[in-house]
This record gives C-alpha cells, sequence and structure tokens, in this order.
C-alpha cells in the first residue's frame, strides 16, 4: 500500500496497465494465431490439416462465448442456461444470408444458358425452390425478407440476440425473477426456440437446418484451407476485442456493483442502483457477444440446425465456465478451450480404451461421465477451477498476508530478515 | 421545525398477523430519533415500508418539503431521493475493498452508462479518504472489507451511508455484537451524522438509546405506545409493563 493510493492523488492508469492480465491474453492469444497460421496448409508448412484449425477456430468462438457466460453468472451472479440459444440465433443470422448468396450465384449460372436472360422473379423463386425444397415450400418465408443483404445481416447477428435478450430480460428482472427460478426459465427460452426451430413452417428449413456454410459466396475458387485460416484471424480478433471490453466492463465502478449485485442484490438497491437496469444491461451485453461468437462459429462448423439450441449445449457452456473458474474472466476462456479441445478428443475415438478386465470403457460413450463427474468435483473441491491455479501460483511468490503488518511496525523487516 | 417524513395510519400484515397496525409517527428535520420495542413490536417491518421493500395494505408514507408520497416508489428510488438504510448484520460487500465498498456508495449518477463511464476523481478520492478517516479505517482502505473485524465492518457501513449523503438514515441495531469502546465509537459517529441529518436508530439496548439522549418512540403490537424523552418513556406505566410485565 502506497501513500499515493491513500491521499487519492495517483494518476489513472491505461486499462491494459492497471489489469496485466489483458496484455498476457493477448500476448498467448497473438502468439497461437501467429503458430497455427505458421503449421496451416493454407499459409504454411501444412502441419495442421484444415480440419483441425477449424476446430482451433471453432474453440476460439467457443471461449468468446463462455467470456459472456462469465460476465452475466461469474461477474452478476445471473445463471444463465439458455445463451447458447443467443449463440445459434447469431449463426442462423450470417447463415441466412451465406445460404441465400450462395443459391443465388449457383441458380443464376445456371439461368444463364437460357435464351432469354431471367427475370429477377425467375431468379427469386429459383433460389426459394433450391433453398424450401426441402422443407415443400418454394417461397421465401417473411424472415428471410433481407437475406439478400450482407449488412443487414450482419445487423441481425447483433440485434436479434440483443432485442431477444433484452425482452425476455425485461421480464424476468422486472417481475425479481433470480436464482434457481432464472435458470430454469432460461432453459425454456432455449428449448421453446429450438422446438420452434424444428418446425418445417418455421421459415428456416426445420430441422435441416442451413447448410453449407462453409462455402463463401463469391470465393469459390479460394480453397477451404486458406477461408480456415481467415476465420481463425476473425475468431482470435474477435476474442481479444472481446477480452478487452469485458475487462473494461468489470473494471472500475461497474464492475463492483455488479459484484455487489451478485453477493447482495437488496444490498445494491438500497444503495440507489436500480438493480434490474444493471442485470438487463449485462444479459444483453453477453447476449450480443454471444451472437457474434456464433456468426464466426458455424461458418468454420458448416452447418447450423435447431439441434445447436437445444439446452444441454447451453449447461454444457456453464460446466465450462465452472471448471475454467467463474468470476475471471481468463478462467471462463481458459475452461471453454480446455474442456471443448477434450471433449474432441475423447469424443473423436483418438482417447485409448481402459480395459478393466471384462469391462472396457470406451471414451466416445464414457466422456459425458467423466465430465460430469469431474464439474461436481470441481464444484466441492476447487471451487475456482482451473483458473485458482493461477492464485496458488501468485501466493508461492508473494504470500497474501491479508494486509498484516511486516511485523511490530514497518522498520523491523522481520520478514526480509528471516529470508537471509 | 418541518417534517422530513411522516407516516400515518400505516398498516401491514403478514397472512392475518398485523406487523404495523395503523403507525403513525413523523421524523423532523435533522433530528435524532430512537425507536424501541420489544421483538415483534414492528420495527423492522416500519423501515421496510419507508424503505420501499414492503408495500403496505393502507396508509401514507410522505417525505420531504414539499411532501411526495414514498409508495410504490422502487428501493432504489428512495434510496437516491434520499432515505438511507443500515441493516442489523453488518452488510458491506465482503469481496471488495474497503475503498470500493466507499466509492460505490458516494453519491454519483447510479444509471448504467454514467456508472460505466465513471471514472474517480481526485476529489472523489479524497472525499473517500476523508470518509475512511471518520470511520477509522484510513489506514485499511486496500483491505478486503471481508478481512475487517466486525465493529469495523459495522463503521464501513455507516461510512457507505454517508457517502451516500441521505437526509434520512434509518439504522438497526448499530451496537449490537460490540465491545464497550466499539459502542462508544458508534455512538458519536450516529451524533455527529445527526448534526447534519434526521437519523433514526432503532435499538433494542436501553442503555445505548440512553447514551444517545435524544426522543424516544416506543413500538408496541406494530403501532406507538409512548414518545418522548428517555426518562419520560421509561416512567410510562404501559412502557414498564411491555417491558418489563411479562
Amino acid at each position: 500500500m502506497t501513500d499515493s493510493t491513500l491521499t487519492g492523488t495517483a494518476p489513472r492508469q491505461p486499462l491494459a496497465l492497471r489489469f496485466p492480465a489483458i496484455l498476457i491474453f493477448m500476448a498467448c492469444l497473438a502468439l497461437f494465431t501467429v503458430g497455427v497460421t505458421i503449421l496451416s496448409e493454407g499459409f504454411g508448412i501444412g502441419v495442421i490439416s484444415t480440419s483441425f484449425v477449424k476446430t482451433l477456430g471453432k474453440t476460439l468462438c467457443l471461449c468468446l462465448v463462455a467470456l459472456a457466460m462469465d460476465l452475466v453468472w461469474g461477474y452478476c451472479g445471473i445463471l444463465s442456461l439458455g445463451h447458447m440459444a443467443f449463440f445459434g440465433l447469431g449463426g442462423y443470422a450470417i447463415g441466412m444470408w451465406l445460404m441465400y448468396e450462395r443459391t443465388r450465384l449457383i441458380v443464376v449460372e445456371s439461368m444463364s444458358a437460357q435464351a432469354l436472360p431471367p427475370t429477377p422473379e425467375q431468379i427469386s423463386d429459383g433460389i426459394a425452390s433450391q433453398i424450401f425444397g426441402v422443407v415443400g415450400a418454394s417461397e421465401f418465408p417473411p424472415i428471410w425478407a433481407v437475406a439478400h443483404s450482407l449488412p443487414l445481416q450482419l445487423a441481425a447477428v447483433v440485434l436479434v440476440p440483443g432485442l431477444l435478450a433484452l425482452v425476455f430480460g425485461w421480464f424476468a428482472f422486472r417481475s425479481r425473477v433470480t436464482g434457481v427460478y432464472l435458470s430454469i426459465l432460461t432453459q425454456a427460452m432455449t428449448l421453446a426456440l429450438a422446438l420452434y426451430l424444428f418446425q418445417n413452417d418455421s421459415g428456416l428449413r426445420g430441422n435441416n437446418g442451413l447448410s453449407g456454410l462453409q462455402n463463401l459466396p463469391g470465393l469459390g475458387n479460394v480453397p477451404q484451407s486458406v477461408v480456415s485460416v481467415w476465420f481463425l484471424w476473425a475468431s482470435a480478433l474477435a476474442l481479444a476485442l472481446g477480452f478487452w471490453l469485458a475487462t473494461w466492463v468489470v473494471s472500475g465502478k461497474f464492475g463492483s456493483v455488479l459484484r455487489g449485485i451478485r453477493d447482495d442484490e437488496a444490498r445494491v438497491r438500497f444503495l440507489g442502483y436500480p438493480v434490474e437496469a444493471y442485470k438487463l444491461f449485462v444479459f444483453t451485453l453477453s447476449a450480443v457477444i454471444a451472437g457474434i461468437a456464433g456468426a464466426l462459429y458455424y461458418p468454420q462448423a458448416g452447418i447450423i440446425n435447431p439441434a445447436e439450441l437445444a439446452p444441454i449445449a447451453s449447461i454444457y457452456l456453464a460446466v465450462w465456465v465452472a471448471i475454467g473458474g467463474r468470476g475471471r474472466l481468463y478462467g471462463a476462456v481458459i475452461g471453454a478451450a480446455f474442456v471443448s479441445l477434450l471433449s474432441t478428443w475423447f469424443t473423436g475415438g483418438q482417447a485409448p480404451d481402459i480395459v478393466l478386465g471384462s469391462w472396457r470403457i470406451q471414451w466416445v460413450d464414457w466422456w459425458t461421465v467423466l465430465l460430469g463427474v469431474s464439474f461436481v468435483a470441481v464444484t466441492l473441491f476447487a471451487p475456482k477451477g482451473i483458473g485458482g491455479l493461477f492464485d496458488l501460483l501468485a501466493d508461492c511468490l508473494t504470500p497474501n498476508r491479508h494486509g498484516a503488518d511486516l511485523g511490530p511496525d514497518q522498520g523491523a523487516l522481520r520478514e526480509q530478515e528471516a529470508d537471509k | 421545525m418541518s417534517q422530513l417524513l411522516e407516516v400515518s395510519g400505516v398498516s401491514v400484515s403478514f397472512d392475518g398477523f398485523k406487523a404495523l397496525n395503523n403507525l403513525s409517527f413523523s421524523i423532523a428535520n435533522k433530528e435524532l430519533r430512537a425507536v424501541i420495542g420489544p421483538n415483534g413490536a414492528g420495527k423492522t417491518t416500519f423501515m421496510d415500508v419507508v424503505t420501499g421493500k414492503t408495500k403496505p395494505d393502507e396508509g401514507r408514507v410522505l417525505w420531504g418539503e414539499p411532501p411526495i408520497s414514498l409508495l410504490g416508489k422502487s428501493e432504489s428510488t428512495i434510496a437516491m431521493a434520499g432515505v438511507g438504510r443500515k441493516f442489523q448484520r453488518p452488510t458491506v460487500f465482503e469481496d471488495q475493498t474497503v475503498f470500493e465498498n466507499l466509492m460505490m456508495a458516494l453519491r454519483k449518477p447510479r444509471s448504467p452508462f454514467a456508472v460505466l463511464f465513471f471514472k474517480p476523481s481526485a476529489e472523489d478520492r479524497d472525499r473517500v479518504a476523508d470518509l475512511a478517516g471518520t470511520i477509522g479505517l484510513a489506514q485499511a482502505l486496500q483491505r478486503k472489507s471481508g478481512e475487517l473485524s466486525h465493529g469495523q465492518k459495522q463503521w464501513l457501513e455507516i461510512g457507505m451511508l454517508l457517502a451516500q449523503e441521505p437526509q434520512l438514515l434509518l439504522v438497526d441495531e448499530p451496537a449490537a455484537g460490540m465491545t464497550t469502546a466499539e459502542r462508544e465509537k458508534t455512538t458519536d459517529l450516529l451524533r455527529e451524522a445527526a448534526r447534519t441529518r434526521a437519523v433514526v436508530v432503532v435499538e433494542h439496548d436501553m442503555e445505548f438509546v440512553r447514551r444517545l439522549g435524544c426522543k424516544v418512540t416506543v413500538l408496541h403490537e406494530g403501532s406507538v405506545l409512548a414518545e418522548g424523552s428517555i426518562d419520560h418513556v421509561t416512567k410510562n406505566e404501559n412502557v414498564i409493563e411491555v417491558y418489563l410485565g411479562r
């Protein structure tokens, strides 16, 4: 504790200096991105396959949505079990444009052989029957009204999840629904949305979902090995910006109020803060971040269908954040990256089976059991999650003395002498 | 003296139990008032009604000059209108430092966007340092408030209330669980606070109330039983019966 912090004359430093975690995080992310680029097939020596580059890019998007989850849960105490709905909506919003535009190019090319140039109506009908033939329709539903416009669909990536969160949150928070009831409500929201999208007349191709999203319209001659690296860069950039934004939001007085709401909501109210407005702000902001993450994820996955919005997906998200360590942003990122990559490894059949006599543990089936057990173990024995390891490390370097003085007085220097 | 808070004819019942029964009394500007009464007399419910936590079944709660009704307003609106409340058990944000606790309480715009772009100025920091000095925590600004002793937490909470700059302070059993020296300091803090604003202290402990040396309101079964100086009310036969008769 220095005198300047007491007298209040300390100049305010830039965010990155007050929170060195930002610099460390950015450095790690940059190193990772450059490393993958060098090892990729598209831009480097080709050690990493294109499909694995996509897996890594998708993992970055999952880290971003985990960051959003940590904002609402770890800092504001709202255990939302519906955040993957916002993620999915972001994916659908961008998927609509990708599918429309690519189909349009195909239709125009196939019609160019005709003697008479096709009218706009013919083209439109052609696209519609191509896209919706699979659900027995041949006309564009109203929600596809702006699918031809990339800027408008990009706006939808942000606006659709944001508005849904705003309306849902307004009703839920205004009625003072908290705790487990709010979690159930968010589960119901994502389930209802998934069930609605499963219907053929929902206008988004029912359980077929949107597909072929990995092909960027007009860039058909660019190989996927290159596109995958572009998306890796975009995902890394989005994660970096998201991390910076989240750090800024939870730093300073706003973060103070958020953590206050998490720990004692009523007290914050009596301090004069409109708690509902804060919750709504954070909930909406995190939904927007989740939507952006989804819009970057699904072009790498190539396909989106309503199963992506199933309640279990949002529960997995909460598990990642819990294992990584909630209430610290890098914890959420580490948790999402660690658990989702491990999950890819286990469910991909690469993990060796364990033979116990006549029993044979095949990880493809047993991975969810292992995940469940580790979630319970983390909750019981290490509530700080993986992020808690950093505390242990920091405590080894400089023991936390809980503000106690070094000795009888500052001049005594007992601890330093003892070190010698 | 003009009235700051006027409670008239307020009744609250929970499942048929009348917690407040036609309660009426008023607090003047810059008045120090003690509210005493046995358990279940309705002291905490009275605070809940004034701060907007509980909606009364009937009655009026008027505030300020010209008077406005506090009924139907949210807790945060009432807090910003100038009513500060201290709870019985110390409720500070234990995960945050003394500095953060005080900075959060400092009277500043409270909307999310104003807070998001808030940067503490040198005056704000000085104000926090002053407050910390007043409550005897100047050396503990950067400590987590969860590490403070019970008495220090109580003072920190009083400091947070002072930072809010309310016109009326509602204090629930400030001396509970304190040592004698801590009680004396608490009394001083409250008397000091009452010089610039109204303070209502809810207390069980007659000795503590006597030390405050102010007008006393005795509540019993949800309404006012007696009002006056501590010597006056302790001679009142009804009060003696309520306190000693059972």
